[in-house]
């Protein structure tokens, strides 16, 4: 299992993973293979790659807008698993599908679970897919070695921290704040005991996400997780330098702070 | 016949269930837990009760249609949900929500809204509760229902206009789940109809089934019997599923939902989701969903801002499964025309939204025996319409005046 071996790798180091996110599709996907292999070349020990959907509920205005941009596109589901397939060979670090459930089980679990597999990725995370209503997603992405990751969040009671800690694979993402995807100014002042009260229940990595914008949160998460998830800030910096002609110059800068601030 | 849905997870068979982000399921836990209490509790029944009859008009009356009823050669009886306070049935359900959120003490109050008498009635049940009140509403929405909007505002409620998407329900719906994500803590989203996540469609369903049960007593004292057909609107379907719900055991009376058919079913543009979608999930539960092959959500029409929605109530689509109920769809220009027919020759204006179910009588009437007794469910009155109308006529008059 590549997820495994990476945070262990990392452990070693007593480094945590700095985990992108970014939506495929934008600013296009014949672009994806390049960007994977930018974030890959500067930093990044993961990459959550997400597929666009139309009504995304969970995401705050910037991936919502990157999502438009991909939909418009003529962004597909199966265009995606192509993709990637065409270029995971060159690429080292793992890959998680990212995705909301309507496209998914409109393609089919077992399909997608198999293809996602096969084209390359590690792990799946569904973000309107609890854990209670995981079942059969979960017989057939553990069937294809695909892992299951679920979120946990401030309002997480001790029981779903339980469920989250049994189903899940791969690591738990923990939301750091009870919202939206979207770059905030602040981390939460809770966040230390969320992920202190998950520990209590797990073994598997802890990684955090939602509102990571600067090189101090990434700081101040390292000291307390064993990843930490950056999206928005990033998808909206994909954006720019597309619209810049792309150049990815301030993206490679950014992540190799981000990284840099892991190791402190 | 014998009928129990959900089951405890929020099933109507393979339908409903909780598709949502994980920071929620605490709060549905929290919100199903504190509504099956107070279901059965009766100092919380008396006060809704109190409030129904008192403060939004209940019982309303059921009207026998007689020029309606001439008219088709059948027995047509109208359940007047246009003459509850606020002009529609959706203060059934803002009200027993409104109660529910201040016992579970929440003083801030969430809704989206698509023909704006959702939010009107939230504003309003927060007005008489003490409750603070934002409304999310699509932009091209508050054009269509600028009347709604300024009631809103005189109520006390903020009306956040919603850009994204096509600017109508479906993109309020999206973006008041994001507040409540947000604000999960200190605030309770009422949703307008019987969709989302489980308990929604189920609680939504038994605050709105208080019309088929008072209709179900009227018409047998009126009639003398069951009626052969009901027939409603549905967009998400609360209105249906309210008058519905106390006769799905009576397996001898048709229940029949009429969709928004918009310009015609041959094109893209309706909001026919029990009649031509598929099963998919959108805003927190599984249905049955208008989308594209790559499970996109589909872009929706119709002249009706409240039916204008992609999906409809998880228990809608699964008595269509199991056989029990019957959805079909009229057009722009069948409700339109119903609109102007029931206003002229039954003195009622109708909105738009139940205009639909009004349009489907006449296929209906051919099928059934002569004389049968049809009950139908006007569920708003058409008073927001009258401009948007208006205009429609307008538009159609000059482009047959304009020369060749």
């Amino acid at each position: 299992m590549r997820l495994e071996e990476r945070f262990s790798e990392l452990k070693a180091r007593d480094e945590p993973a700095l985990i992108i996110y970014i939506t495929a599709g934008d600013p296009s996907l014949e672009q994806l293979p390049d960007i994977l292999h930018l974030l890959e070349d500067s930093g990044a020990d993961m990459v959550e790659v997400g597929f666009p959907f139309s009504d995304p509920l969970a995401d705050g205005p910037v991936i919502q807008s990157a999502m438009f941009r991909a939909l418009q596109r003529g962004t597909t589901l199966p265009k995606v698993l192509e993709m990637v397939a065409r270029c995971r060979g060159a690429l080292r670090i793992p890959l998680i599908a990212f995705t909301y459930t309507n496209p998914v089980q409109r393609y089919g679990f077992e399909r997608f679970a198999k293809e996602a597999r096969s084209a390359g990725f590690d792990a799946c995370l569904m973000t309107d897919l609890p854990p209670d209503e995981a079942d059969e997603w979960l017989t057939y992405a553990r069937a294809h070695q695909l892992q299951p990751i679920f979120l946990l969040t401030p309002t997480s009671t001790t029981e779903r921290i339980r469920l989250v800690a049994e189903r899940g694979e791969g690591f738990i993402y923990c939301v750091s704040r009870t919202g939206v995807t979207g770059a905030r100014d602040q981390l939460p002042p809770d966040l230390p005991d969320l992920v202190a009260r998950i520990r209590e229940h797990t073994d598997l990595p802890i990684a955090v996400g939602f509102g990571v914008a600067n090189a101090d949160h990434v700081r101040q998460i390292a000291q307390i997780a064993d990843g930490v998830v950056v999206g928005s800030r990033i998808v909206q910096m994909i954006h720019e330098g597309a619209q810049a002609g792309n150049d990815w110059r301030p993206i490679a800068d950014i992540l190799r702070a981000f990284k840099d601030a892991t190791r402190l | 016949m014998h009928y129990l849905a959900p089951d405890e997870k929020g099933y109507f068979g393979r339908y409903g269930g909780r598709y949502v982000p994980e920071t929620l399921i605490p709060a549905l836990d929290e919100l199903t837990e504190a509504y099956l209490h107070y279901k059965n509790d009766e100092e919380f029944q008396r006060e809704l009760n109190y409030y129904r009859i008192t403060f939004a008009g209940r019982p309303t009356p059921l009207y026998y249609a007689m020029n309606l009823s001439y008219a088709l050669g059948h027995q047509v009886f109208i359940k007047r949900e246009d003459l509850c306070h606020t002009g529609a049935h959706k203060i059934n359900n803002a009200l027993g929500q409104a109660l529910l959120a201040r016992r579970m003490g929440k003083k801030r109050i969430i809704a989206e809204t698509g023909a704006g008498q959702h939010g009107v009635a939230t504003a309003t049940a927060c007005a008489l509760l003490g409750l603070e009140c934002e409304v999310y509403m699509g932009a091209e929405d508050m054009q269509r229902q600028a009347l709604n909007v300024f009631r809103m505002h005189l109520l006390g409620a903020k009306v956040i206009p919603v850009q994204s998407g096509t600017a109508t329900l479906k993109d309020a719906t999206s973006e008041a789940i994001r507040d409540w994500v947000t604000n999960v803590r200190t605030t309770h989203y009422i949703i307008g109809s019987c969709v989302g996540p489980h308990p929604y469609p189920m609680m939504v369903r038994d605050f709105q089934s208080v019309i088929g049960q008072e209709a179900r007593e009227q018409i047998l004292a009126y009639a003398g019997r069951l009626p052969d057909a009901i027939v409603a609107s549905v967009g998400g379907g609360s209105n249906a599923i309210g008058i519905f719900y106390p006769f799905i055991v009576d397996e001898g009376v048709r229940l029949i939902g009429v969709e928004a058919g918009g310009h015609g079913l041959d094109t893209d543009a309706h909001s026919a989701s029990l009649t031509t979608g598929e099963y998919g999930i959108l805003h927190g539960s599984a249905s049955l969903v208008l989308q594209t092959e790559d499970g996109q959500i589909r872009l929706t029409h119709s002249v009706s801002a409240g039916l204008d929605y992609p999906g409809s109530g998880p228990e809608h689509a699964y008595l269509k499964e199991i056989g029990r109920a019957e959805y079909v769809a009229v057009t722009d220009e069948q409700a339109l025309g119903a609109f102007l027919w029931l206003t002229r020759h039954e003195g009622i204006l109708p909105a738009l939204e139940c205009a639909h179910a009004f349009a489907y009588l006449q296929t209906l009437g051919q099928e059934l025996e002569p004389n049968s007794v049809i009950l139908v469910n006007l569920s708003g009155r058409g008073d927001k319409d009258v401009q948007h109308v208006a205009q429609i006529l307008n538009t159609a008059e000059n482009a047959e005046s304009t020369p060749d």
